[in-house]
């Protein structure tokens, strides 16, 4: 079942469409690549469908149902997280209360307190942030507060999680430790839709890639697909 | 091991101290002389503006200016209804106006820029002033009201429990899940938004709740100054000393805006009759210069120098 | 008074004039400089009080002050940033911060300067009389002081806005308005023009409180109001954008005209009124970016 379905989804700038009639699709359990050169319209295209921006024209659904227009906190607390290119943690506030924010706010219910906490100590777990807990999310390194994001926005419980660019600006060991988390949260039967420039990781484990272009949809297939589409290789090595 | 909003009270200590000096305040007015009644009751009213901005405007980072507009309009209320209704009702009455103002103001500002909030704000003051004083003279004919008189202890007490309602209903915001919504929002917004808060109704809640002691205040001080006007209920100045007083303390825990207040409400009783402009000039500079080389306040300065006693003590 | 709408037109244009000086003034400051100077009433009020004093105590004709009033207000908003925004800004942690912090600070300075001037002038109401002779325009009359007022709020305008777009400083300014970060790469010496731009917001509200005082009875506290409504205007015609407070300031003083002809004491409310439009309908203003 399509758990996200975007239709001719539109959006300008100025004078400029960022996206232009984009349509895209991410089935359960998939993992969606979303790749593309630098001012493609990748991130636009989050922001629309998480809310923070509304299109000029298109339809996007969740859950087939429509969410165009829906304000973010609406649209997360439908079960759609996402996290941010440039991270968005709450930088004076300890690790710990990040991601109970996230479950005190996220979920279609309200939660007890003590079941709260219980979430996000578990979630500091999964992703290896335990020993931090009390630490001001800003003395974080930037691969925690990466962590950090996907923890606060695992706690709202999402059946789809948007990764902006998890892996920049993380060396090659922390790419492979994102790249095994990415993995652990599919294995957890959440759906992902995952900007990235690192290829390898792209290419590994993502079911399907979406390639945007001057905001344009220009192709669209597996990895094996991609990578040998002269269409795609062409707007690579050209840029 | 989890921090903050869920580990107990570390000091008992200071929950019995606080305690003690309520009592002794409660019971000053039967002791003291009339004066220091008095001094106590405009303390009380610059801590109960100070704390009631704080609320909102520290955790958020929006700046309201408007705290001298929700203050005029409970005088306002008391000068219109003091005849006419009970004394405590009164004083609700003005914190119920000041509540719905904030409602619509934050309703129509806070969905927006904080910039477009704090502009707006900034000029509510003059606004309702130029209003009410069209009013006065075009409609009513009346030119100033008389506020019913009340006695000064009865004043103080009523100050007190503002005070004291107000304190109590800050420290479980600040505890509260609301309490760590607004923080997250002065944090970064969008990712609040993205998290499942519904920002603006956090924000307007939290605008209007600190609005209605700021018009509870204006409501019980209007039957100490007797006659009032236009001019005299809507004075920019009582938007500048809570935000001098919350700056100067510093709000990065409670007491700070409590310390802020206390101190420059004491000074400016001293000052007050002496050196009215000088003293004005005095804060000012004061105000500048804690922008400049004290952003976190007394607090932070308490703060730092804990830290640099202890070593390596959490930067919390 | 108003007879025909060309009389409503043409007091509105002049009371535009006015508010459009002053609403550049403030618009250089937050477009550029990035701060909402809420003391800028206070710089025109100095402006005013001093050619008050300059013509009641030592007879100079007020429209020499203007040589005199706009460089020491130029001056003054100079130094005021250097000193006070310059380092605010190496201090906040981002541009909001910023942004918050250079309001509260100018705050501050409305307080300072506000009792400064208290204690120097006094709170009493003053004002002279300068030009006040009709002037016959289009069959109407009119003050030739409030004339006069218009000729230099256009004449500035002009000026200023050559100097903006034909000037290699003007080219800077412009840089900086859109970009400070870029613009300072670029080789702009970016302090300078911050401080240069205050000191001119600065000039024109000196510059402005001076024409003011030439109409209008003038005191200590006069400042607020007109801060509030240059805040207005420049919301108006669109926060950052210079060319929208000119209009804007036009398009309130013709409001403002019309409104004071069937009701005085409402004019404020009537630009709150508008205000609150434009917060509902289109809160980037006329010539916004959105």
């Amino acid at each position: 079942m399509r758990i996200l379905e975007g239709e001719g989804v539109t959006q300008y700038f100025g004078g400029l469409a960022a996206v232009s009639h984009v349509d895209f699709n991410v089935n359960q359990g998939e993992v969606v690549g979303l790749i593309g050169p630098n001012g493609a319209g990748k991130t636009t295209l989050f922001n629309l469908i998480s809310g923070a921006f509304v299109p000029k024209s298109g339809t996007i659904k969740f859950k087939a149902e429509p969410i165009t227009g829906l304000k973010p906190h609406q649209i997360c607390r439908k079960g759609l997280a996402r996290t941010f290119q440039s991270v968005k943690i709450f930088a004076n506030m300890p690790v710990f209360d990040n991601v109970i924010l996230g479950s005190f706010f996220g979920m279609s219910n309200s939660i007890a307190s003590a079941d709260a906490a219980r979430v996000a100590t578990e979630l500091l777990e999964f992703v290896g942030l335990s020993a931090v807990a009390a630490t001001p999310a800003k003395d974080l390194t930037l691969a925690n507060q990466k962590r950090l994001e996907v923890a606060r926005a695992l706690a709202t419980r999402p059946e789809l999680l948007l990764l902006d660019e998890l892996m920049a600006g993380l060396n090659p060991t922390e790419v492979a430790q994102a790249m095994e988390l990415v993995a652990r949260i599919r294995d957890m039967g959440i759906s992902i839709f995952m900007i990235e420039h690192v290829m390898k990781a792209i290419m590994s484990v993502c079911n399907r890639i979406i390639v945007l272009h001057h905001g344009e949809k220009i192709a669209e297939g597996t990895p094996q697909e991609i990578a040998t589409s002269r269409t795609v290789v062409e707007v690579y090595l050209g840029e | 091991m989890s921090p903050n909003i869920f580990t107990p009270k570390r000091f008992p200590v200071t929950g019995s101290l606080i305690l003690i000096v309520l009592i002794l305040l409660a019971v000053s007015p039967l002791y003291a002389p009339p004066y220091s009644v008095i001094l106590l009751t405009a303390i009380f009213m610059y801590i109960v503006l100070t704390v009631s901005w704080a609320i909102f405007s520290g955790p958020t980072g929006y700046i309201s200016l408007a705290p001298a507009a929700f203050f005029g309009v409970g005088i306002y209320t008391s000068a219109i209804l003091g005849k006419a209704l009970p004394l405590l009702v009164v004083v609700g009455m003005g914190g119920l106006a000041s509540f719905c103002l904030a409602l619509l103001i934050g309703a129509l500002t806070l969905r927006l820029k904080g910039i477009y909030f704090a502009i707006f704000t900034f000029g509510l003051v003059e606004l309702i002033k130029n209003l009410l004083l069209w009013y006065e003279i075009n409609i009513t004919g009346t030119r100033g009201r008389f506020v019913i008189v009340v006695d000064n202890k009865t004043i103080y007490y009523v100050m007190f429990i503002i005070l004291v309602i107000l304190l109590l209903t800050a420290y479980f915001i600040r505890r509260s899940k609301f309490g760590l919504a607004l923080q997250s929002i002065g944090e970064n917004e969008d990712a609040a938004a993205h998290i499942g808060i519904n920002v603006t109704l956090v924000k307007v809640s939290a605008f209007a709740i600190s609005a209605l002691f700021m018009g509870a205040t204006g409501a019980i001080i209007a039957t100490r100054w007797t006659y009032i006007d236009p001019i005299i209920a809507f004075n920019p100045l009582f938007s500048f000393t809570p935000v001098l007083m919350a700056i100067v303390g510093g709000m990065g825990q409670l007491y700070g805006p409590i310390l802020g207040a206390a101190m420059l409400a004491y000074l400016e009783e001293v000052l007050i009759t002496k050196f009215p402009y000088h003293y004005m000039l005095l804060f000012g500079a004061v105000l500048v210069v804690a922008v400049l080389y004290l952003p976190n306040g007394l607090v932070g300065l308490i703060q730092k120098w804990r830290k640099g006693d202890w070593g390596q003590h959490a930067n919390t | 008074m108003i007879a025909t709408i060309l009389d409503a037109v043409l007091l509105g244009l002049l009371l535009g004039g006015l508010y459009a000086l002053i609403a550049v003034g403030l618009s250089l400051q937050y477009g550029v400089a990035r701060v909402l100077n809420i003391a800028h009433g206070e710089f025109i009020m100095l402006g005013a009080l001093t050619t008050w004093t300059l013509y009641t105590v030592f007879a100079i004709n007020p429209l020499v002050c203007l040589a005199i009033c706009g460089p020491i207000a130029f001056i003054l908003g100079f130094v005021i940033h250097r000193i006070l925004f310059k380092p605010l800004l190496a201090s906040s942690a981002s541009p909001r911060v910023f942004e918050g912090n250079s309001m509260l600070a100018s705050f501050g300075l409305l307080f300072i300067i506000q009792n400064i001037a208290l204690i120097v002038w006094g709170p009493e109401i003053r004002g002279y009389t300068y030009l006040a002779v009709p002037v016959n325009l289009a069959g109407a009359l009119f003050g030739a002081n409030r004339l006069v007022t218009l000729g230099f709020a256009i004449i500035i305008g002009l000026a200023f806005y050559l100097f903006i777009a034909r000037t290699r400083t003007g080219k800077a300014i412009r840089a900086a308005a859109q970009n400070p970060t870029t613009a300072g790469l670029m080789g702009v010496n970016i302090n300078n023009v911050l401080a240069l731009c205050f000191g001119f917001g600065a000039a024109m509200a000196g510059i402005a409180g001076m024409l003011i005082s030439i109409s209008y009875p003038v005191h200590a506290a006069m400042g607020l109001e007109y801060t509030v409504i240059a805040i207005i205007v420049v919301v108006l015609g669109g926060l950052g954008s210079i060319p929208g407070s000119f209009i804007g300031g036009f398009i309130l003083g013709l409001v403002g005209t019309i409104v004071t002809y069937f009701e005085p004491g409402l004019t404020l409310a009537a630009y709150y009124a508008i205000f609150i439009l434009l917060l509902l309908v289109r809160p980037t203003g006329i010539m916004g970016k959105s």
